[in-house]
């Protein structure tokens, strides 16, 4: 069943085009991540989702209805993350949860049930009575989940949930976002991790200046667009395009930046490898296994928070 | 028709979402109202005592009253007016601005306008409590005449609604929290020498007194006096009228900018 429906939406702020005509469906139960760098447009899109911002052009439906027609009554099945932690920061955690429940109209002692599940499945039961401004930010970040959760609601947004958290309150995010997935929540997440991404999402689109450029699956989107394995590959630079022309047949795109050459193997990896070793112009080579952020390189020639490359190449 | 509706719209987030709006901030209210109360208290009467203790013995009844009992009800009325001035300018800026307490609470059911409500409905509820204290301790000193003085209440809600408004509205504009200096030395502080509080008015050149009549505060200094000294005539649904067709003549625009400033 599709929750989610966007037709040739548009954003523009001012006339600059945020989001210039996108298409994608989210399905019920789904992880549907949007992955994109700074700038992209997933805020922009998460928000005309929960109806926060509304839509320049196209047309955009939510659990069946449009976002334009009936804002109040979507907003009540969807529950949101916003990028920015907006705690309320004159409550204590505990009064956080009850009072965003009161804004949905839930009673008072269903709201304190609520808020006492939700305290101890993100582990903040002995932080109840704190004031937000004294729990760390992983905690924070937690909280804010946890209050998008107090309406039970049949979507969660999620934008940028792991942003500028330290690795391990990054895992044990990921860690209740999983079990939330299992528990048939339908989540939205945007990030500009590709770990992130290809850990928690089940469909993702990749989102680039307004567009999306690629969508699938995690797995199927790095076979399709770079297939399994990488051949990292020191080089100097004079030697490059000698290098390609005795490997032409053998990958399916490059990346060349600085010294090093990101070459993606279309099949047989161990007969590239040969060739290379055999050219005599490499010093040093890695292969590993291929992941979103080379997908990410190959469509738009630089990476999520990497500079520019200087060259892509697509050999079809 | 289609232009009846939409001025019907903004009127219709006087509704429940918005009690949830106010309903917040009475929560929090209820950690804070002690130092809350004290501090409006502590400066009209200040004021009172500076102003009729020491300036009255200087000047001469005013219409048979005593300079303190002519500036008594004035005071009220100005603590009021800053309270919800104070309550819709800096504070709800803090709330919107640095808190984002605004978008979090959009994201829910309730809509801006029925924040911007929400908002208004507290700072009304502050200006009309810090008010009410201060007549009450007014009464105590003896400076309050008549009965009528119970309907004070009644004519702070107007008066906490007009500020509320004037103060959102700027709430709605500036651009940085520093700016709503330019709104208490514009607005509130003429506002606050010029409506009859320290000195009636037919001192002036007839000019200013006409001006004078422009200024909501005016009409409810002249509301609560009337209601200190019992001299209730018909003559007061002037009053009121004034102050509720200004605070319907201007009920949308909080919303309107508010809406302008967040939502792109
Ligand atoms: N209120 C606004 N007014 C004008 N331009 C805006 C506004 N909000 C966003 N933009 C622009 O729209 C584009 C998309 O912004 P958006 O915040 O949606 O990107 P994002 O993918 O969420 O980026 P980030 O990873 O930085 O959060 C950016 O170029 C941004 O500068
Ligand atoms: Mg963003």
């Amino acid at each position: 069943m599709i929750v989610v429906e966007a037709q040739s939406l548009q954003k523009n702020y001012n006339g600059f085009p945020a989001v210039a005509g996108i298409d994608f469906k989210i399905h019920r139960g789904e992880c549907f991540g949007i992955l994109g760098p700074n700038g992209a447009g997933k805020t922009t899109v998460v928000a005309m989702i929960y109806c926060f911002l509304p839509i320049s052009g196209g047309k955009l439906t939510v659990l069946g209805k449009d976002v334009t027609l009936e804002p109040r009554s979507i907003k009540t099945k969807l529950g949101v993350v916003p990028q920015e932690n907006n705690l309320d920061l004159e409550l204590t955690v505990r009064e956080n949860l009850l009072v965003y429940a009161g804004y949905y109209g839930i009673c008072r002692s269903e709201a304190q049930k609520r808020a006492k599940e939700l305290l101890h499945f993100f582990g903040l039961s002995t932080k109840a009575d704190q004031e937000v401004e004294q729990i760390s930010g992983g905690m924070k970040r937690r909280l804010t989940i946890a209050r998008g959760l107090i309406h039970t609601p049949e979507i969660l947004i999620l934008d940028e949930p792991t942003t500028g958290l330290d690795p391990q309150s990054r895992r044990l995010i990921w860690e209740h976002l999983r079990k939330l997935k299992k528990r048939g929540l339908t989540l939205i997440l945007t990030t500009h991790y590709l770990e992130e991404a290809s850990q928690l999402g089940d469909e993702l689109i990749i989102m680039d200046k307004g567009k999306i450029l690629e969508e699938g699956k995690p797995l199927e989107l790095i076979k399709k667009q770079v297939g399994a394995k990488v051949v990292e590959v020191e080089i100097s630079p004079g030697q490059s395009h000698a290098l390609l022309g005795t490997l032409e047949n053998l990958i399916s795109g490059y990346q060349i930046a600085g010294n090093t050459i990101y070459l993606f193997v279309a099949e047989d990896e161990n007969a590239a490898v040969e060739l290379i070793n055999s050219s005599g112009y490499v010093q040093t080579y890695r292969v590993r296994p291929s992941n979103l952020e080379d997908v990410f390189l190959k469509l738009t020639g630089r990476g999520l928070d990497y500079a520019e490359t200087e060259e892509t190449g697509f050999i079809l | 028709m289609q232009k009846l509706k939409k001025l019907v719209s903004y009127y219709s987030p006087v509704n429940r979402w918005a009690l949830k709006v106010l309903a917040r901030n009475l929560i929090v209210f209820r950690k804070t109202w002690a130092t809350n109360i004290a501090f409006n208290i502590v400066e009209p009467l200040l004021y009172l005592a500076a102003l009729g203790a020491g300036l009255g013995v200087m000047v001469e009844d005013i219409e048979g009253m005593s300079y303190t009992q002519f500036i008594a009800p004035g005071i009220v009325a100005t603590s009021a007016m800053w309270a919800a001035a104070a309550e819709c300018s800096y504070d709800s800026f803090v709330r919107m601005h640095f808190q984002k307490i605004y978008h979090a609470i959009v994201a829910t059911p309730i809509n801006l306008e029925e924040v911007v409500v929400g908002e208004l409905l507290y700072g009304t509820f502050k200006s009309v409590l810090s008010g009410t204290v201060i007549m009450g301790v007014i009464a105590a000193l003896g400076l309050v005449l008549s009965p009528w003085a119970l309907f004070t209440p009644v004519v702070l809600v107007l008066n906490g609604l007009v500020f509320s408004q004037i103060a959102m509205i700027w709430t709605g504009i500036v651009p940085k929290i520093d700016n709503f200096a330019y709104f208490f030395t514009l607005i509130v502080t003429p506002m606050f020498l010029f409506s009859e509080v320290f000195f009636p008015l037919d001192v002036l050149p007839q000019i200013l007194q006409q001006l004078a009549w422009l200024l909501p505060l005016y009409h409810v200094v002249a509301l609560l006096r009337a209601l200190t000294i019992g001299l209730v005539s018909a003559e007061l649904i002037y009053h009121v009228m004034w102050l509720i067709i200004f605070i319907l003549l201007i009920f949308p625009l909080p919303q309107l900018l508010m809406r302008r400033r967040l939502i792109k």
